[in-house]
């Protein structure tokens, strides 16, 4: 039934996968989500509203639908893009809504004082968006970004839609290969509870440390 | 321009007449599926003896752990061969799996808003000398059933996105048609049309979810700051890890 051989032959190719797909897009596509999710909550508050109101319907529209869509979209509409960039580039964007959201909680949890406080100094908008606002704000802001992270490590599978080899693609190519799915399977099950688990349990540290 | 609109003309009828099916069937299948998991593993981490606690626990993380497309394929690839009985199929294998995903998830919305019924009305249900059944069933539920509805719009929504995943069990969902349908009209009006059906879904369904909060709120005349409070935890719904405010009531 389960074969420890086979088990023991896929581990190093589903790490490998692990390492070279699934980390590097997770990673990639966090940071890039961070950073436009950070842009589309500031660009919310900021930009008139004839402006905004389209923004914030494209980030609903964009949150409100599938990723594998949106992959399959883009990998068809620009093949000149590698499918790797495709994944890195559709993940980071749907992401980003998610994270826009939670850094406007993370900007509305500030007292209106401190926006007040700031106008009364007449701080430039800028300044007071770097030195006054932002820095409270991301502190409220990051264990809730980190649960997305986790979250979207365990969307990354959606890459078999555009023929990215990460670790579930190669679990079953090698499942198919061996006539034996249990092992590869099972293995690919492992390891993504061996890495979201121990990270959801740190981000919740992390909430409570950094909570006032 | 006029010509992209007569492509996605085309597009959305043949989507809605041979993709729809097959993804409103797993929605509405996993979603019911979902409900009834979430409760009864809710239920479970916050009323059950300990043992009972640490097993549920255990299933809450494992789904919510291992990712949705591992889980389907074990199910719909290793499973037919471990029980020796033959495939489920995909339609079951999909309700299957989105279930219990999402279903775990919603165990922990579930529990949680069992946990925020405020401890007076516990306390006071006992000291009636209520029957367990009762208490849960007039006193606690309407008040916990309030407190979840935020939580169950948002994992409505995600499971609906979450069916675009099962054409990797060989059904005819949207995203699958609508990667037939390319061939004939072209990447953007096919993907257009079937982001627009999805939005359409999502849409409905989070509207319908809305409608049932402000009724259960209306009727329990709940206070502005429970209402807040669980609006903000549904934002949360995705988040992992064991939660420390488990008190055993």
């Amino acid at each position: 039934m389960f074969e420890t051989e086979l088990f023991l032959e896929a581990l190093p190719i589903l790490v490998m996968a692990f390492l070279e797909v699934t980390l590097v897009v997770t990673v990639t596509s966090s940071l890039l989500a961070a950073v436009l999710g950070l842009v589309w909550a500031i660009a919310l508050r900021e930009l008139p509203g004839a402006l905004a109101r389209p923004l914030a319907f494209v980030l609903d529209f964009i949150r409100m639908t599938p990723l594998p869509v949106h992959l399959l979209v883009i990998y068809y509409a620009f093949t000149q893009l590698s499918p790797m960039t495709v994944g890195i580039l559709v993940f980071g964007v749907h992401y980003s809504t998610y994270m826009a959201e939670s850094y406007r909680a993370g900007i509305e949890s500030i007292r209106k004082g401190q926006w007040e406080a700031a106008k009364a100094l007449s701080l430039p908008p800028a300044r007071t968006w770097r030195a006054v606002i932002l820095p409270q704000a991301i502190r409220n802001t990051l264990p809730s970004l980190g649960n997305w992270a986790i979250a979207m490590f365990k969307d990354t599978p959606f890459l078999i839609f555009i023929s990215v080899p990460e670790m579930v693609t190669r679990a079953r190519e090698f499942g198919g290969q061996n006539f034996s799915y249990i092992e590869a399977m099972t293995l690919a099950g492992l390891l993504f509870l061996l890495a979201s688990y121990p990270t959801a349990v740190l981000m919740q540290k992390l909430e409570k440390k950094l909570a006032y | 321009m006029t010509e992209f609109f007569s492509d996605l003309g085309t597009a959305l009828p043949r989507l809605l007449g041979e993709g729809l099916r097959d993804t409103l069937l797993s929605f509405l299948g996993g979603a019911v599926l979902m409900v009834i998991v979430a409760v009864v593993l809710g239920v479970a981490m916050h009323q059950g003896p300990r043992w009972l606690r640490v097993v549920a626990r255990v299933v809450v993380e494992f789904f919510r752990g291992t990712s949705l497309v591992v889980q389907l394929f074990f199910l719909f690839y290793v499973l037919p061969n471990l029980t020796g009985l033959g495939s489920l199929g995909g339609t079951w294998t999909a309700i299957l799996a989105l279930g219990l995903n999402y279903g775990a998830y919603g165990a922990e919305v579930v529990r949680g808003s069992l946990n925020a019924v405020p401890a007076g009305q516990w306390e006071t249900a006992t000291a009636l000398s209520m029957p367990w059944a009762t208490k849960m069933r007039r006193i606690i539920w309407p008040q916990a059933w309030a407190l979840m509805l935020p939580g169950f719009n948002n994992l409505m929504v995600m499971l609906v996105k979450g069916t675009a995943v099962v054409g990797l069990v060989l059904l005819n969902d949207l995203t699958f048609e609508s990667e037939q349908v390319r061939r004939e009209v072209g990447t953007w009006p096919a993907f257009l049309a079937a982001l627009l059906i999805y939005f359409v879904i999502a849409w409905v369904v989070s509207l319908a979810l809305r409608a049932l909060e402000a009724r259960a709120q209306r009727r329990l005349g709940l206070g502005d700051f429970e209402v807040r409070k669980a609006r903000q935890d549904a934002d949360q719904v995705m988040a992992g890890g064991v939660p420390d405010d488990q008190d055993g009531r």
